[in-house]
């Protein structure tokens, strides 16, 4: 009977530990200050959320769009101090995933990389309506250039054309220092080195939006449709993660990728020529991209429609907006207060100051006040 | 006993005794408790031979409905296109070759390495460190695929650069080692290499059972005709352990064969219409690795069947690699009963 | 194991007689040194990658470890930047996970241990065993999409960390069997004849003699089992995604474990901060394997009935 007993007190230890880990903590409110000091927060934040009884009482939760991470999250780490009391968690999941939860009524909203479709005999749009009990919105709100990232020892400037991003990811031109790309790049000596094209080998919205940024200004050099599954040649890595880190160990690698990866990998960062000289990616040259957008939606649904051939001067064609998608009204009072104050912050000048730094380019102001005009009609 | 791997090579064999456990038949008394609890131990194995059974038929069920819509010969196909439901094209002779090749290979380094190891820990290491010896090889298993993965692809793969250069220049006329300027941390052999380390202690672990059971008596005969230690182990501890070995290599292969994050942070895929290679120091995407790296995207039922098909294939041929091991097994213990 | 102390006892002795038996031609004890060295260099290189990987892990992630909040925080508000928060909710639900799939795996493996030992005969008992071992080499990405078609597909369920439970269940399942199999095996008959003869029914021998004998043992088989399954990312990846909160509803929405975190983290290595959390999980997740293995080993050095 001795055994038994060891048994039991391993199973008992094994229960304790559970148990043990059972009282883990979500509260991560940085400095010591903040308990003390978070009802004056709460008293400057509150100017765009109106004090506590502006945070709502629910907590919200939203899910989609990977490209938005990173952003959302700095956005719900600065959320705590205009609302401390309120938590917002949010799922990277994916686009597709998101706007399902979202027609199943399951998160707050969604995000997504494109805006939800009602053409070509998808209803996501209607599906989406008919959950809220009122139309749904889409809200752009995170906007993540993509970068065409290069690794080339002793090469700090670059510039690209549509054209010659589509040779070179059709595997067309294969040296870095091909006439055509030295015709583009006077004054820059470019080594004989192979070039090594990567891309994304999962499904991904960076695909398309770079395949569709070749397609509308290089459509004579690329022939495929865009699509979230990769056309052209190259090798395939598995998420950002994997192109970044192939094109840093790979000498004259190059991928698209979102500028935060291609910044914190360090890695050397094309300059787009569209036709009216190259542009340098910076987050107001991105934002202009944005400007000059097309609102394609009615009233305060902001869906966008990017102009990828621009040649406007100055402007970083390459984007890839991602939308929160809403509802116009909410069945629930507290979900919309909630989900209002965490957009408003999320658009506030200071949030989309704040990822500007970890790679995104911030909302321009034009369109930065449009969107603060379809939060506040929430209801 | 069959410690972290799971599996055992001498299951089977009878007690010490010899004899066979009490059929105990003869103490049931029909009563209800008997009946209840003899029911529910059947039961139980019941629901194991249920539950094999139902992943083959839930599989070919989900899979059938798109094998039907594919307008691409499944098995001979280089191409995978399954975004558009209405034109479904997909083959697996990529997936299976890179598949096979890597899972081959790996057991090609381990099974050597493995039966080494094996025989060092039952017949040539120290007392005292032979116990210590097989708990670290057993270590091997204990840490997780992702770490490997994570491992491989971050720490490793980088020295592996002059390796594949080596073979490269001195093999690279045989199709096998062509160069395809894939980056040596990203190829099939680099992952190969991590697959071994990965079953090396399934491996090990199964040899060095059968390898202690070798009867004293054979060994003391082949010493007393004046063998040396090395000439012993070849006449007397090898054979004997042969199927036990072959067995083991199976299981082993079974586990790379089916080894998932690892494979998909390691290799590159290749685009479609990539030429065809059978370089193994090229890219590629296993059955297991191409499904998940596509799992967050699974969102038609036609594009889910397709990759539900190819997960068909996969148990498919792992459910055959696993057969194997287990007839040499029992063909083992008709020859040592 | 314990076959291994006997034959590694009784080498030594057997390789002292030999070399009384006279000299020995020189190519072949050449060829016997050779051998000698093989054999270690292979145990040697079997080393490098086990030192490499828990050198690499505990350089980069270990020192999170020490912190209090690593156990106790979760990376809710925390961004990939920032350092900060714990692992906390992933360890959680791991553990959780474990747990729920042990509930379902323990009473199946061990009935079907039972059943191949004590009842099972004939044609039924051989395909039951077989059909454990074909089970034993199911892939788990296999398992996890069998899974996704049943529940998902086929029930309409949404993704949950219960349909992990249910693919790990299947990789466990056979892991429990095998072990307890053995150790019921070896327990002597003499009890049960002892019990028959006391007129004990057959249901209560297994249940009050043969089952607590073998105990001790199938504790340690459940606990290499839970080792075994704890590591498995693929079922996570197609049937639970990340979740960066404390979560502890297996049946509804989403719940971290460490190799999503992990799988997650991964993202963002060229990031400081977030790098270390990575190893730190990697990290966490070793430990936390290896403390189940060496339970399982403690407690199966009190099992009497190891051979």
């Amino acid at each position: 009977m001795k055994i038994t007993r060891i048994g039991r007190v391993s199973a008992v230890a094994l229960v304790g530990a559970l148990a043990l880990s059972a009282c883990g903590s979500d509260d991560n409110s940085t400095g010591s200050g903040d308990s003390t000091g978070s009802t004056s927060a709460g008293g400057t934040g509150a100017g765009a959320a109106g004090g506590d009884a502006g945070c709502g009482t629910k907590a919200i939760t939203a899910e989609g769009s990977t490209a938005q991470d990173n952003a959302i999250q700095e956005a719900i780490s600065g959320f705590e101090s205009v609302c401390a009391d309120q938590k917002v968690t949010y799922n990277a999941t994916g686009s597709g995933d998101g706007i399902k939860k979202f027609i199943a009524g399951q998160v707050s909203f969604a995000g997504s990389d494109s805006a939800l479709k009602s053409t070509d005999g998808k209803t996501e749009a209607q599906d989406a309506a008919k959950a809220c009990g009122s139309p749904a919105w889409n809200i752009p709100m995170v906007t993540g250039p993509i970068s065409i990232a290069y690794n080339l020892k002793g090469v700090d400037k670059l510039t690209l054309t549509p054209a010659l991003l589509a040779d070179i990811f059709q595997g067309k031109i294969t040296t870095w220092n091909d006439p055509q790309i030295v015709a583009v790049n006077k004054g820059v000596t470019l080594p004989a080195t192979p070039i090594k094209p990567f891309f994304r080998s999962d499904e991904s919205g960076t695909t398309e939006n770079f395949t569709k940024y070749l397609k509308g200004s290089a459509a004579a050099k690329w022939a495929a449709e865009p699509a979230k599954k990769w056309a052209g040649k190259g090798e395939g890595k598995a998420k950002t993660a994997g192109v970044a880190s192939a094109v840093k160990g790979t000498e004259g690698g190059i991928t698209y990728a979102e500028w935060g990866a291609a910044k914190d990998n360090k890695l050397g960062i094309a300059q787009i020529d569209n036709g009216a000289g190259a542009v340098e990616l910076t987050g107001e040259s991105a934002g202009k991209a944005i400007a000059a957008a097309k609102v394609d939606g009615q009233g305060n649904d902001l869906k966008l429609k990017l102009n990828y051939a621009t040649k406007e001067a100055g402007t970083y064609p390459i984007v890839l907006v991602t939308y929160e998608i809403v509802c116009s009204k909410y069945k629930d009072a507290q979900t919309a207060k909630g989900v209002k104050a965490f957009l408003n912050h999320f658009a506030s000048a200071d949030a989309q100051k704040k990822i500007e730094e970890i790679g995104y380019a911030p909302l321009p102001d034009e369109i930065r006040s449009k969107v603060s005009t379809a939060i506040n009609a929430i209801q | 006993m069959s410690s972290v791997t799971g599996v055992s090579v001498t299951d089977e064999t009878p007690d010490s005794d010899g004899r066979d456990p009490l059929p105990g038949d003869n103490a049931s008394t029909g009563r209800l408790g008997d009946r209840l609890f003899g029911g529910a131990a059947r039961g139980a194995g019941i629901v194991v031979v249920a539950l094999v059974t139902l992943i083959g038929v839930f599989l070919l069920v989900q899979a059938v409905p798109s094998l039907a819509d594919n307008h691409e010969n499944f098995l001979t196909s280089q191409k995978w296109d399954v975004s558009d439901a209405d034109n479904l094209g997909f083959g697996i002779a990529r997936l299976l070759w890179v598949t096979v090749i890597s899972s081959v290979l790996a057991m090609l380094i381990a099974v050597p390495l493995g039966v080494c190891i094996a025989l060092f820990i039952t017949h040539y290491a120290p007392r005292v460190l032979a116990k210590p010896a097989a708990i670290l090889v057993d270590l091997l298993a204990a840490v997780p695929s992702i770490v490997y993965g994570l491992w491989g692809a971050i720490v490793v793969g980088q020295y592996f650069e002059p390796v594949q250069s080596f073979f490269i220049a001195a093999l690279g006329w045989i199709p096998l080692f062509e160069d395809t300027g894939a980056s040596a941390a990203s190829t099939i052999a680099f992952v190969s290499v991590v697959l071994a380390i990965m079953i090396l202690p399934i491996v090990t672990a199964l040899s060095r059972e059968v390898f202690a059971q070798t009867p004293t008596a054979h060994k003391e005969a082949a010493l007393a005709l004046g063998a040396t230690k090395w000439e012993m182990i070849r006449t007397a501890v090898l054979p004997f352990g042969r199927p036990g070995v072959i067995s083991a290599a199976m299981l082993g292969l079974g586990r790379a064969l089916g080894e998932t994050i690892a494979v998909m942070f390691i290799v590159s895929s290749l685009p479609d219409g990539a030429p065809w290679s059978w370089s193994i120091f090229n890219g590629g995407e296993t059955f297991a690795s191409k499904i998940a790296n596509n799992a967050g995207e699974f969102d038609s039922p036609s594009k889910t069947g397709a990759y539900i098909s190819a997960g068909l294939v996969l148990f498919v041929l792992t459910f055959v690699v696993n057969a194997i091991a287990r007839i040499v097994i029992e063909r083992r213990k008709a020859f040592t009963e | 194991m314990s076959t291994l102390d006997t034959t590694s006892g009784s080498v030594p002795q057997t390789a002292r007689l030999t070399s009384g038996l006279g000299p020995k031609s020189s190519s072949r004890a050449i060829k016997d040194r050779a051998a000698t060295v093989v054999m270690w260099l292979a145990f040697l290189i079997a080393m490098v990658p086990l030192v490499w990987i828990l050198a690499t892990v505990v350089m980069k992630g270990g020192s999170l470890l020490l912190h209090a909040d690593w156990w106790t925080h979760s990376q809710q508000g925390i961004t990939n930047r920032e350092e900060g928060g714990g692992a906390a909710h992933a360890i959680q639900g791991t553990l959780i996970q474990a747990a729920m799939t042990a509930l379902i795996a323990v009473p199946i493996g061990v009935l079907t241990a039972v059943y191949l030992v004590e009842y099972g005969g004939g044609r039924f008992k051989r395909v039951v065993s077989f059909m454990v071992d074909i089970l034993t080499g199911v892939p788990s990405i296999v398992a996890a999409l069998f899974v996704y078609a049943v529940w998902i597909t086929t029930l309409g369920f949404d993704r949950m960390a219960f349909a992990v439970c249910l693919a790990l269940v299947l990789l466990m399942v056979p892991v429990v069997v095998r072990s307890t199999e053995e150790m019921l095996k070896l327990v002597p008959n003499e009890l049960r004849e002892a019990s028959y003869a006391l007129g004990v029914p057959k249901w209560k021998t297994i249940t009050k003699v043969v089952l607590p004998t073998a105990f001790s043992g199938i504790v340690t088989g459940v606990l290499l089992g839970l080792a075994r399954v704890m590591g498995e990312t693929a079922p996570l990846l197609i049937l639970a995604p990340y979740f960066r909160s404390i979560s502890t509803n297996l049946f509804d929405g989403l719940m971290g474990t460490l190799p999503t975190m992990i799988n997650a983290g991964r993202d963002n290595m060229a990031i400081e901060a977030n790098s270390e959390r990575v190893w730190a999980s990697a990290c966490t997740l070793i430990v936390l394997i290896l403390v189940l293995n060496l339970l399982g080993r403690l407690i199966s050095r009190f099992n009497k009935l190891d051979r």
